[in-house]
C-alpha cells in the first residue's frame, strides 16, 4: 500500500530512554499534571488546610488543661507538647489524598491510558506521591504559621526546626505510598477515601501524638513507642525543643531521628514495591 | 507472513465468566478489523489483551512483531489505544491533556506541544482547547480521547467503539481520519455495535459471542452466508400480520420473522422481482392491505442476528437504516467460521 501525504507521518514513538532518566522525566510530567489539577481544584487545598488548623485549635483549647505533660497541667505546656503530634498527623493525611487520587485515576480510565503508553512503569504513582508532597509542604507552612500564632515556639535553631520538617514530609512521602497502595486496591474514590483515613485514627491516637506514652498500660506502650508514627513525633519534639520528649528506654525514642529516618526509608521500599507491582497488574 | 496484530488461542477468565474462551486473529499490515459482538462478548478484554493492560491466562499475541507478554513496553511505542470510555483528565485542558501523552510516549516537550496543536486542529477541538475537558461534551471528550491515540499516529492503533456518542456529522469525520489513516498504512483493530460502520470501514469482520469468534469475514461473504434476498412485508393492521404470515411462508426459504409492533415481517426468498409481484398479488387476494413491501439484500444487521441470536443492543440506538433490526429471527445458519 503506497502512503498517502498525510500531516502526520507514521512514526511509532521515540525509543524510551529507559533507567532513571526516563523514570525521572516520566514522573515529573505526571508530577506536573497533578499539581495542575490541584491548582484547579482549590477546595481541596483548602479543606486540607481546614482539618489541622481545627485539630490544633481544638485539641488544644478541649484538651489543654486536662492533660499532664512533664508534670504540669498548662494549657501553654501541652500546646507545645501537641504541635509536633498534629504535624505529624497532618501529614499522614497525604495517605487519602494520594489513594483517592489514584482510585479516581483507576475510576476514570486514566490509569488504562497510561498502562498503554511506553513510560517509565512506577512514574504515574511517583508522580502523584511527589505532587502530594508538594501539597503536604504548603500545609505545613501554613499550619507552622498558625501553630505560631496559638503561642508554639522551637528552641533548638532554625536549622534543627527544619531538619524536624524534613523527617515530617519524609513520613508522609512514606505513607503516600501506603495510600496508593489503597487506592490501586479499591473500586472506588471514596473508598479509597475512607479506607486511606480509617486506618490511619489507630496509628496516630496509639502514639504520643497527643498524650504522654509513658502513661499507657504497658503493653499499649510498647506498642506507641515502636510505632513508626511515634519515632517521627518524638524527633520532631527534640529537633523543636518542644516539652514531653520521652525518656523510655524503648530503642525508636532514644534515637528518634534514625528511628524516623529508617522507618519511613522501610515504609518507602516495601510500599513503593507493592503498589507499582499491583499498577502494572491492575485491571 | 502474520499480521501486524496477531494472536492465537487467546483465553482470559474472570470468576466463572469466560470473557476469552480460544480467539485466534490476524490483521494483515495496514488493514482494518472490525470486531463485532453483543454487549459482554470480549470485545474490550480482547483489546485489552492485545494492548498489554492485561494478562490472557493462556494463548500468545505479537503486535507490530513484537510479543505483547514478553515484551510490553516495545509494543507500547507502537500502538495508540482508543478505550470504550473516553480517558481524558478532566482538570487538564485539551492542549494539556494531549502535551501529556506526548511526553509519556518520549517526545521532547515542544515537539508533544506542537503535535497537540495539530490534533486539535484536525479534531475540531481548536476553540476548546485551552478549556478543562470537564467542561466538553460527551463527543468532544471521545474526540480528545482519539486524539490522544493517534499523538505519534502509530502503525497499529485500537479503538473500542470509536464513534458510539458521536453525532452524525463527527461520526463521518471520525471515518475520514481512520480513512486517512488507514490510507497511510496504519493498521487499525475496531470493536463497534454499528454494523454498518463495520461495513464502511473494516476490509474484514469478526463476530465474536461469548469469548469465541463465531464467524468471520468479509462484509460480502457474511452477508452471502446470511442467505440472498429477503421479501419485507408492513402490513396494515395486526390482525394481518397472521393472514400475511401464511402468505409468506408458501413463498419463503426459511422462518418467517415477525416484528409485532412494527407489523413487519420478513423472510428468505429466491426468485427476485418475479416473485415480489405473486407476493403482491397473493396478499391482495386474502385481503391483507400493505403499507411498504420490497426485496431486501441482507445487512450485517441480519448476519449478526443469525449468528448471534440476538440484535446489537446498541445498534438501535443509531440513526438511520442501521437501526433496523428484527426481535424474532432466530439463528439458523450453520454456525461454522466462513473461511
Ligand atoms: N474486570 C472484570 N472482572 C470481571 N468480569 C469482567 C471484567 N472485565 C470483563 N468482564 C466480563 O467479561 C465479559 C466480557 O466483557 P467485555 O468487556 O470484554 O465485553 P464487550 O464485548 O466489550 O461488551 P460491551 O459491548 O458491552 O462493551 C463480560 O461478561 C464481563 O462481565
Ligand atoms: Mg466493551
Amino acid at each position: 500500500m503506497s502512503a498517502v501525504s498525510d500531516t502526520t507521518p507514521r512514526l511509532a514513538a521515540p525509543r524510551p530512554r529507559g533507567g532513571v532518566v526516563q523514570s525521572v522525566a516520566d514522573s515529573l510530567v505526571v508530577a506536573r499534571r497533578n499539581l495542575i489539577r490541584m491548582s484547579r481544584i482549590p477546595e481541596m487545598i483548602i479543606f486540607g488546610l481546614i482539618q489541622p488548623i481545627m485539630f490544633v485549635v481544638l485539641f488544644s483549647y478541649v484538651f489543654g488543661g486536662s492533660m499532664t505533660i512533664g508534670g504540669t497541667t498548662d494549657a501553654d505546656v501541652y500546646r507545645n507538647f501537641l504541635m509536633a503530634g498534629i504535624f505529624a498527623q497532618t501529614v499522614t493525611f497525604a495517605t487519602a489524598g494520594a489513594g483517592a487520587g489514584i482510585a479516581d485515576d483507576m475510576h476514570k480510565g486514566l490509569i488504562d491510558r497510561f498502562r498503554s503508553l511506553p513510560m517509565a512503569r512506577g512514574a504515574v504513582l511517583t508522580g502523584r506521591t511527589l505532587a502530594d508532597l508538594v501539597q503536604t509542604a504548603l500545609t505545613v507552612v501554613v499550619l507552622a504559621v498558625v501553630a505560631l500564632l496559638v503561642g508554639w515556639r522551637i528552641h533548638e535553631g532554625v536549622p534543627k526546626a527544619l531538619g524536624a520538617f524534613a523527617l515530617l514530609l519524609l513520613l508522609g512521602y512514606a505513607f503516600s505510598w501506603i495510600g496508593a497502595l489503597i487506592g490501586l486496591s479499591v473500586r472506588t474514590p471514596e473508598a479509597a477515601t475512607s479506607g486511606g483515613l480509617i486506618w490511619l485514627f489507630p496509628v496516630t491516637f496509639v502514639s504520643n501524638a497527643f498524650v504522654d506514652s509513658s502513661q499507657m498500660t504497658p503493653w499499649l506502650r510498647h506498642v506507641a513507642e515502636w510505632n513508626p508514627f511515634s519515632a517521627t513525633v518524638q524527633a520532631c519534639r527534640e529537633l523543636f525543643g518542644n516539652p514531653g520528649v520521652s525518656n523510655s528506654s524503648a530503642w525508636p525514642m532514644q534515637h528518634s531521628v534514625w528511628a524516623s529516618i529508617i522507618w519511613s526509608l522501610l515504609i518507602i521500599a516495601l510500599f513503593r514495591t507493592l503498589a507499582v507491582r499491583k499498577y502494572r497488574s491492575a485491571s | 507472513m502474520p499480521g501486524a496484530i496477531h494472536a492465537e488461542g487467546l483465553v482470559k477468565t474472570f470468576g466463572d465468566v469466560r470473557a476469552l474462551d480460544g480467539v485466534d486473529l490476524d490483521v494483515p499490515e495496514g488493514t482494518v478489523l472490525g470486531l463485532l459482538g453483543p454487549n459482554g462478548a470480549g470485545k474490550t478484554t480482547a483489546v485489552r489483551v492485545l494492548t498489554t493492560l492485561l494478562r490472557p491466562d493462556s494463548g500468545r499475541a505479537v503486535v507490530a512483531g513484537v510479543d505483547v507478554l514478553k515484551h510490553p513496553n516495545e509494543v507500547r511505542r507502537s500502538i495508540g489505544l482508543s478505550g470504550q470510555f473516553a480517558a481524558v483528565d478532566e482538570y487538564l485542558t485539551g492542549r494539556e491533556n494531549l502535551h501529556m501523552v506526548g511526553q509519556l510516549y518520549q517526545m521532547s516537550s515542544r515537539a508533544a506541544k506542537a503535535r497537540a496543536g495539530e490534533l486539535l486542529e484536525r479534531f475540531h477541538l481548536a476553540d476548546a482547547a485551552d478549556r478543562p475537558a470537564k467542561t466538553y461534551s460527551g463527543g468532544m471528550r471521545r474526540r480528545l480521547d482519539l486524539a490522544a491515540a493517534l499523538v505519534v499516529s502509530p502503525p497499529v492503533m485500537f479503538m473500542d467503539e470509536p464513534t458510539t456518542g458521536l453525532d452524525p456529522r463527527n461520526r463521518q469525520q471520525l471515518w475520514d481520519v481512520i480513512q486517512e489513516l488507514v490510507a497511510g498504512g496504519t493498521t487499525l483493530l475496531l470493536t463497534t455495535q454499528y454494523l454498518e460502520e463495520a461495513d464502511h470501514l473494516a476490509h474484514d469482520i469478526c463476530v465474536v459471542d461469548h469469548g469465541k469468534v463465531i464467524a468471520r469475514g468479509t462484509s460480502d461473504q457474511l452477508k452471502l452466508r446470511t442467505g440472498g434476498e429477503r421479501v419485507e412485508v408492513v402490513v396494515h393492521r395486526p390482525d394481518m400480520i397472521d393472514p400475511a404470515r401464511a402468505v409468506l411462508a408458501g413463498f419463503g426459504k426459511g422462518e418467517v420473522a415477525v416484528e409485532t409492533h412494527t407489523r413487519k415481517l420478513t423472510v428468505p426468498v429466491a426468485g427476485g422481482a418475479k416473485l415480489l409481484a405473486e407476493v403482491i398479488r397473493e396478499l391482495d387476494s386474502r385481503g391483507v392491505e400493505i403499507d411498504d413491501i420490497g426485496l431486501r439484500r441482507p445487512t450485517l444487521d441480519d448476519v449478526f442476528i443469525s449468528l448471534t441470536g440476538h440484535t446489537a443492543e446498541l445498534a438501535e440506538e443509531g440513526d438511520g437504516d442501521s437501526a433496523a433490526a428484527g426481535g424474532g429471527d432466530r439463528g439458523q445458519g450453520p454456525k461454522e467460521a466462513v473461511k
